[in-house]
């Protein structure tokens, strides 16, 4: 089926959570509402055999011109294909700034885990239910969510573990196996 | 030594028999910077927690302070040990989100540059993943006929890993007959080393006792771990980008998609050395259809760019499709998303794009099928003993500069 196709079939299904239906460059973006993200996508898995998640990703939108009606300061990207029917499909979910949380989809892949993560350290959107939820690609200590737009491409501050990471390298220097009468002459000089 | 001094590791209270070890990420079996934590019962593992983030640079937030043609330059370190697919798929895509046209001889040299970077990278693969479980000699093979392919990506480009070798609508250099010649007598010496590779390993009994059932993931399972690529198809899941949604020349190519059956990691080294004689057999298509003409498209906006600061510059738009004009360094584009996928050697590797009209992309997506397979070795760890989980890093082929952007 094609994918406007399925889109229209979303929209008779489930009418007032769908948002708006676009298409750029042949490829179909529906807007979703956030609260029934799995009920649609868990839809699209079984009913249009949508079985591969491409892609998962989240999007600050504090700096984007207006492209549509309904704009949020973020949103949540999924990119759905059906291996069997070869149709892809795009859904966004808007969360606005007050609220900034959504339905994690992990029960439906076991994929999505490290990717909902990602958005999460990123960006810092929450994930309901999700079962591990913590930063993954920056230090758990991390202060502030890299992809947010007030967010500067180049800080004035270093990391604040550094300086523990540094202290302890010194307290490892204790522990040199390797040559233990130069490891005490080096402790010594610290 | 201090005796006062302390290492502050926390150890569990109650359960003497587990312990935690935490395998690299300076291990040499993590191929690159990995950590995995583990909690062990003798030599099972009861519970397997990968930690990226080592090499993690920022690229998706530094790509939205540069413009398109300069973001190319990250691209090659991603999969740094498959830098030209890289390359292809971040230009493939850049160019369907500005509707720019690429000449026909581009698009073959784009093919023939990926499938060399996919040998590049199975043989990369073959090589560590043997010497992870124990067969030294393939390694010294491998490396043998990886070199030849490096050198001709340096007689190509000028470098053997950092390539930037395509440019958005074209490619940066032309192939002289001399590289042509040296690729011809590569792909014809090329199917007796993948059976040396076979005699020393494909029937060692060591290699199918380490192999055999090791990692096994059905089908259905795999596409629930978002699996690609190889580590996908090893289960029997019929899903490849250059056939499902052809890009470059793919469309123009004869070749076949090689399927496992097991779903284990025998399964899998299988599929990869059928498709490095797949990449083998379009490396020879490319050598004999490749046709004349120019390199690089007309709309190329990196090779137009350059203009005096503060001038502008008005452009018919009906020629330029898009391109509306040119103001300072950064050209006006149409506004609009886009996700295109193309298939590295790891898997599927995706750029998400959104452009608001401006020459930088407003937010630059990576999928990574590193980073999703990592993610999977989680799952796939649980309950195997340590050696096990060493195959299984090596047979889901993750490289972490992908990984970790």
């Amino acid at each position: 089926m094609e994918p406007i196709r399925i889109a229209e079939q979303l929209q008779e299904k489930f009418q007032t959570s769908i948002l708006g239906i676009d298409e750029h460059r042949g490829q179909v973006t529906v807007l979703v509402d956030r609260d029934v993200i799995v009920k649609i996508i868990s839809f699209l898995k079984k009913d249009q055999k949508m079985n591969h998640l491409s892609c998962l990703c989240g999007v600050d939108n504090k700096k984007r011109k207006a492209a549509s009606a309904y704009m949020e300061r973020f949103e949540v990207v999924y990119q759905l294909y059906s291996i069997e029917n070869r149709t892809s499909l795009r859904l966004k979910a808007q969360i606005p700034e007050s609220d900034q949380t959504i339905d994690s989809i992990t029960s439906l892949w076991t994929g999505a885990n490290w990717l909902e993560r990602e958005t999460y350290d990123l960006l810092g959107i929450v994930f309901n239910n999700h079962p591990n939820l913590k930063r993954i690609l920056t230090p758990e200590d991390w202060e502030g969510h890299p992809l947010r737009k007030e967010y500067k491409l180049r800080g004035d501050t270093e990391w604040r573990g550094l300086e523990e990471l540094k202290k302890k390298a010194v307290q490892l220097q204790q522990f040199d196996f390797h040559n233990a009468s130069t490891a005490q002459g080096t402790s010594s000089d610290e | 030594m201090n005796e006062t001094t302390t290492l502050d590791v926390p150890v569990s209270q109650g359960d003497e028999d587990r312990y935690r070890l935490k395998l690299g990420p300076q291990h040499p079996a993590t191929h690159g910077v990995l950590r995995v934590d583990l909690e062990l019962d003798g030599e099972t593992i009861l519970d397997c927690d990968p930690q990226v983030g080592y090499l993690h640079r920022g690229f998706e937030k530094l790509a939205e302070h540069r413009t398109y043609a300069q973001n190319l330059v990250l691209t090659d370190r991603l999969d740094y040990i498959a830098a030209m697919a890289n390359n292809v798929g971040y230009c493939e895509a850049v160019e369907q989100l500005l509707a720019i046209e690429v000449p026909e001889r581009a698009k073959f040299l784009r093919v023939m540059v990926c499938e060399m970077s996919r040998l590049t990278g199975h043989l990369l693969w073959l090589a560590t993943h043997a010497l992870d479980i124990g067969a030294m000699t393939v390694f010294l093979y491998c490396f043998r006929e990886r070199e030849v392919l490096l050198e001709l990506f340096a007689e190509l480009c000028g470098a053997r890993l950092t390539t930037t070798y395509t440019r958005l609508g074209g490619v940066r250099q032309d192939v002289t007959h001399e590289i042509m010649m040296k690729l011809e007598r590569f792909v014809d010496a090329f199917p007796a080393c993948i059976e040396e590779y076979e005699t020393l390993i494909d029937t060692n009994r060591i290699w199918l006792k380490r192999t055999i059932g090791v990692g096994q993931i059905s089908g259905e399972k795999a596409v629930d771990l978002c699996l690609t690529g190889a580590s996908l198809r090893g289960s029997g899941v019929d899903y490849d980008v250059r056939k499902h949604m052809p890009y470059a020349a793919y469309d123009k190519m004869d070749f076949e998609i090689p399927l496992g059956e097991t779903g284990d990691t025998y399964a899998r080294y299988r599929c990869r050395m059928e498709e490095m004689g797949q990449s083998n057999y379009i490396l020879r298509q490319c050598i004999e259809k490749m046709p004349p003409g120019p390199i690089v498209g007309d709309d190329a906006p990196d090779l137009v760019m350059p203009v005096k600061p503060g001038r502008k510059v008005e452009v018919d738009t009906s020629a330029r499709n898009g391109l509306i004009k040119l103001i300072d360094d950064r050209d006006v584009y149409m506004e609009g998303d886009i996700y295109v996928a193309t298939e590295v050697p790891k898997g599927e590797l995706g750029f998400y794009f959104i452009s608001d009209g401006m020459g930088r992309p407003y937010r630059m997506h990576i999928r990574s099928p590193s980073f999703i397979h990592i993610g999977a070795l989680a799952t796939m760890g649980k309950g195997v003993m340590v050696a096990d989980l060493i195959a299984i890093i090596g047979t889901l082929d993750v490289v972490l500069g992908e990984s970790d952007r």
